[in-house]
């Protein structure tokens, strides 16, 4: 099975939001609650960069091993999802991930959370492949119907890559190669504790 | 701010610098790079980055969530550790120690009796508000205990049997109740802090029985007033520990609106909440055994909230002296006759 990943080429990336707005439309996420977002680091000053980020689907993900009631699990092909129905919103995931990508709809008394939400891969959840109750708890499975994450799929700069992660660094390393500098793949030690290789 | 700038500035340099030479290096995937890779070792790369990425990563976000901007915080992996394994291992060390340590010193020790035997007559040791003071802390304790170890310890020992939905179902309860009932117990800690303060404070007593083993080991019942040593000793546990509990879950449960305005705030205050309340569970199984099961007429002091004298006597030598000589000392009401033997 192929280990997914997401990889940004930061050197590509202008910032134009499309990931952020095609993820938003493609799973009706609702207001406040954002799967990918676009942070640009240096804003202004020589070296600035912008790079696409939502949940990196981790190895060994620090969410699922904070979470008290165990409603991670992670996919055959290294997708890290969740079960909305066993979440009790505690947060606990938030503070563990390096990535910020746990979001909360804010619901009732004392900040409690609601339950969690994040980017599934564009893979859905527990539930039956492409079922209405999966739509609206995940929004849609293009995994199960053979295609990539949308936000990847219609990168106009192909910034940001979405598939085997052998494959996505080595289409990165191409391109290091290729144009001589790279800023690296963004949060890789981090999530898979592996750089170089990919 | 302008550390973390110039920090950010430095990392990027090295990033660019040592992460693309460090893919482009990669033999597995780019055999080919090698030959064109500048001249820096990528070993020295590596550790180069691999030192900037240990601070976190931020920048500008164009949504109104600004926290998130931060694009990498490494101190969650922190985080995870923590959880997984130094909190358990606390826990289980403190608790089970704890369980342990009783365990032994009531088969060595048993319960402890009153040597003289019970008088039959009784004194008064605490009012009602002492009480209410009391059990209002205990009772919520007990439910903010319960259900705090649920989530530290639920998923190993509790979900294997509940299975999934149920475990959810009753952890979600027990959230509910661990919020709300911090009030309470919160108003119990300020209530036993005003009231019991000035019984407290550390004296020349207190030496005598630290040096005597608090009467848990020998017989001796070393002197003392109102509260000996070890019950200062969990006053200040329950007062110092309780606020602590308090300010951290409040923190927990006001996200990012008080002093951890940050995720490393917020780690922290979570960090900080889990250890000390496990600390002063342990704490509290040794309170809860000695004023009940291990010693003969401890638990009326909360309970009725009489004590026997002999009681009162061997554990409160002092205390008892001040109760009778301030009866005695009282002036009598004018027009006060005395009426019988008494």
């Amino acid at each position: 099975m192929a280990r997914m990943k997401f990889l940004c080429d930061a050197d590509r990336c202008i910032e134009c939001n499309a990931c952020v707005t095609a993820c938003k439309n493609e799973h009706e996420v609702p207001w406040g609650i954002n799967r990918r977002r676009v942070v640009t680091i240096n804003d202004g000053k020589p070296g600035e960069r912008s790079i696409s980020m939502a949940c990196m689907h981790c190895t060994d993900a620090p969410c699922a091993a904070v979470c008290p009631v165990d409603c991670f699990y992670t996919t055959a092909d290294g997708v890290v999802l969740h079960s909305k129905d066993l979440c009790i919103g505690c947060g606990y995931c938030f503070y563990a991930c390096p990535f910020g990508a746990p979001q909360y709809p804010r619901l009732g008394n004392f900040g409690s959370r609601g339950k969690m939400d994040k980017c599934t891969y564009c893979a859905g959840g527990p539930e039956a492949d492409s079922t209405p109750a999966e739509y609206a708890k995940y929004g849609s499975n293009r995994l199960a119907e053979g295609k990539l994450p949308l936000c990847a799929e219609m990168c106009s700069t192909k910034a940001l890559l979405a598939g085997d992660g052998d494959i996505i660094a080595q289409i990165y390393a191409e391109r290091v190669t290729t144009r001589g500098y790279g800023s690296g793949a963004w949060g890789w030690r981090t999530a898979y504790k592996d750089m170089v290789a990919g | 701010m302008k550390g973390i700038t110039t920090r950010l500035q430095a990392a990027l340099v090295a990033i660019v610098l040592g992460l693309g030479i460090g893919l482009a290096a990669a033999p597995a995937t780019a055999p080919e790079a090698l030959a064109q890779a500048p001249a820096a070792p990528p070993a020295a790369s590596e550790q180069m980055l691999f030192n900037y990425l240990q601070g976190d990563v931020r920048g500008r976000v164009t949504i109104p969530d600004q926290r998130a901007a931060m694009l990498i915080q490494p101190a969650g992996r922190d985080f995870q550790t923590f959880w997984r394994s130094t909190m358990k291992w606390i826990g289980g060390i403190a608790i089970g120690g704890m369980l342990a340590v009783l365990v032994i010193f009531y088969l060595v020790r048993g319960t402890i009796r009153i040597s003289a035997g019970p008088s039959g007559r009784t004194i008064q040791r605490f009012n009602g508000l002492e009480r209410f003071a009391h059990w209002l802390t205990a009772s919520t304790f007990i439910v903010l205990g319960i259900t705090g170890l649920n989530i530290t310890f639920g998923r190993e020992l509790l979900l294997p049997i509940l299975g999934p939905d149920a475990f959810t179902a009753w952890s979600e309860l027990g959230k509910i109740a661990h919020n709300f009932l911090s009030f309470p117990f919160t108003l119990g800690i300020a209530l036993m802090l005003v009231i019991w303060i000035k019984d407290n404070l550390p004296s020349r007593v207190d030496a005598q029985w630290f040096a005597q083993g608090g009467g848990l080991v020998g017989s001796a019942h070393p002197p003392a007033r109102k509260f000996n040593a070890g019950q200062k000793i969990i006053f200040w546990s329950v007062v110092l520990g309780g606020a602590a509990i308090a300010v951290t879950g409040y923190i927990m449960m006001f996200p990012f609106q008080f002093w951890a305005t940050d995720i490393h705030g917020m780690q922290l205050a979570i960090q900080l909440h889990g250890m000390i309340a496990l600390v002063l569970i342990a704490i509290i199984l040794a309170h809860i055994y000695i004023g009940s099961l291990g010693m003969e007429g401890a638990f009326a002091a909360m309970g009725s909230g009489r004590v026997d004298l002999n009681w009162a006597k061997e554990h409160h030598s002092l205390w008892v002296d001040e109760m009778m000589s301030g009866g005695r000392d009282a002036a009598a009401p004018s027009g006060a006759r005395s009426v019988g033997a008494d």
